[in-house]
């Protein structure tokens, strides 16, 4: 299933974290070769961990990580601002209604659909905190995923192993997501409110 | 009703000082047709500063009695950066619930909208929209205006913050420290040593050195217990 958690409330989430901060360092570390910090523990994390993010991750039945992806608003601190703003012109994207994304990441063995069901979280993200757009930055492998999902991001610029780009939140996507990966909207809504205990949510699901 | 959204935010554009701030949130609060308005904004030093429609009475019985410490909302924005609905929140502990009860006397409505804003530099705000009505209306209240809101509070915040930039004096070069640096020289103040904000700011020690060097070098401090003193007297730690 599709959970929203905050870093804080992962901390109570032992085994989840501990196999999400395993595959990050899998996958950015060992297979992408990026430039990152791996702890004693074996968990990929940077500055951006301690800032209390939002993530948005598929838990296996079994309670591992399948996936997950890592939001911060940008009218704060984002690595996309502080690291990666010469890919954009040098321009800082500040908004109220951009999230920054990063940190896409599947576990070794998830299925297809595990990565079209991280992309609806993303979208339900989006729809139920009124944003535009989120912004990432990502390796240039990941754009052929996304785009098979059929939800490409616009590339702002690239520097040949990792690009920026923007993707549109909107309902027609989310319906389409919801296909890609054989989740109901109505149980994706479902996910969202039990995360977020939204009575906002919780009507529209009997609605 | 439609919001004037426009009409609002050039308003809000007009306004080049505090004072001038604090009418634009009462009318922002006669536009949407709500009870309350409250925008409140902690930056990178400390320095707290509000603009609200609230009671003066219940805003000097809240901060004598420093009640921002059990406040659910202003707790659950500390930590979190999406809108909430005050029902979210737990209001169970029983110092929660008088406080609560409390401020219901003091004209405080019962319905709650709340949005965090992360600002630059560590900067922190939260507007609120409050209000007395049924739990249907304003569910339908909060519905219709949630983007309106969110936009609605980001402008509030930089306008504040631009008005809060031009009161300051010209800023020299040690006013560039980044973020980083500014983390790092905070945990060093705190008596942390370098291993344990290394580990805190989840950084190599190597990493944060070479933080420590710059911060140096832009304080023209001699070494690190200089930039760290200089830093202080200069107000630029957040501790």
């Amino acid at each position: 299933m599709l959970r929203y958690l905050y870093a804080d409330q992962l901390a109570d989430e032992p085994l989840l974290a501990d196999t999400m901060f395993k595959d990050r360092a899998y996958q950015f570390r060992d297979r992408l070769k990026w430039d990152v910090t791996v702890t004693e523990a074996g968990w990929e994390q940077d500055q951006y961990d301690a800032l209390n993010p939002l993530y948005v991750v598929w838990q296996n039945p079994d309670g591992t990580h399948g996936g997950s992806m890592r939001f911060l608003p940008t009218t704060g601190r984002t690595m996309v601002n502080e690291h990666f703003s010469h890919l954009a012109d040098n321009r800082k994207i500040e908004s109220a209604v951009i999230w920054e994304c990063t940190r896409f990441c599947l576990s070794p063995d998830a299925s297809d659909s595990v990565a079209a069901a991280l992309m609806l979280g993303g979208a339900e993200v989006g729809r139920n905190f009124s944003l535009s757009h989120a912004i990432g930055v990502f390796s240039r492998p990941m754009v052929r995923v996304y785009r098979k999902l059929g939800w490409g991001p616009t590339i702002l610029g690239s520097d040949g192993q990792v690009s920026t780009g923007l993707w549109e939140f909107s309902d027609a996507m989310r319906k389409h997501l919801c296909i890609k990966a054989g989740v109901l909207p109505a149980t994706s809504s479902w996910w969202f409110s039990l995360s977020f205990n939204s009575i906002t949510a919780a009507k529209r699901i009997r609605a | 009703m439609q919001l004037r959204l426009e009409h609002i935010i050039d308003g809000l554009k007009q306004a080049k000082t505090f004072e001038a701030l604090e009418s634009n949130i009462s009318g922002l609060r006669d536009s949407l047709g709500c009870d309350h308005v409250v925008y409140h904004s902690v930056n990178n030093t400390g320095a707290q500063w509000a603009a609200l429609t609230y009671d003066p009475v219940w805003v000097n019985r809240y901060i004598a009695e420093d009640y921002v410490r059990i406040d659910p909302v202003v707790q659950g924005c500390l930590r979190a950066f999406d809108p909430f609905d005050w029902r979210r929140l737990d209001w169970s502990a029983k110092n929660v619930r008088a406080f609560f009860g409390e401020a219901r006397e003091m004209g405080v409505g019962e319905q709650g909208y709340s949005i965090p804003i992360r600002g630059p530099n560590g900067q922190f705000a939260v507007l609120t929209v409050n209000d007395q009505s049924s739990d249907e209306t304003w569910s339908g209240f909060t519905d219709q205006r949630a983007q309106d809101m969110l936009l609605l509070a980001h402008y509030v915040n930089q306008q504040a913050l631009q008005i809060e930039q031009a009161g300051a004096p010209v800023q020299p070069q040690f006013q560039n420290l980044s973020p980083r640096e500014i983390d790092v020289l905070s945990y060093m103040a705190v008596g942390l040593s370098r291993m344990q904000a290394a580990d805190r700011l989840k950084i190599s020690e190597h990493t944060l050195r070479v933080y420590i060097e710059s911060a140096r070098h832009k304080l023209n401090a001699a070494n690190t217990t200089h930039a760290v003193a200089r830093a202080l007297i200069l107000g630029l730690l957040a501790i």
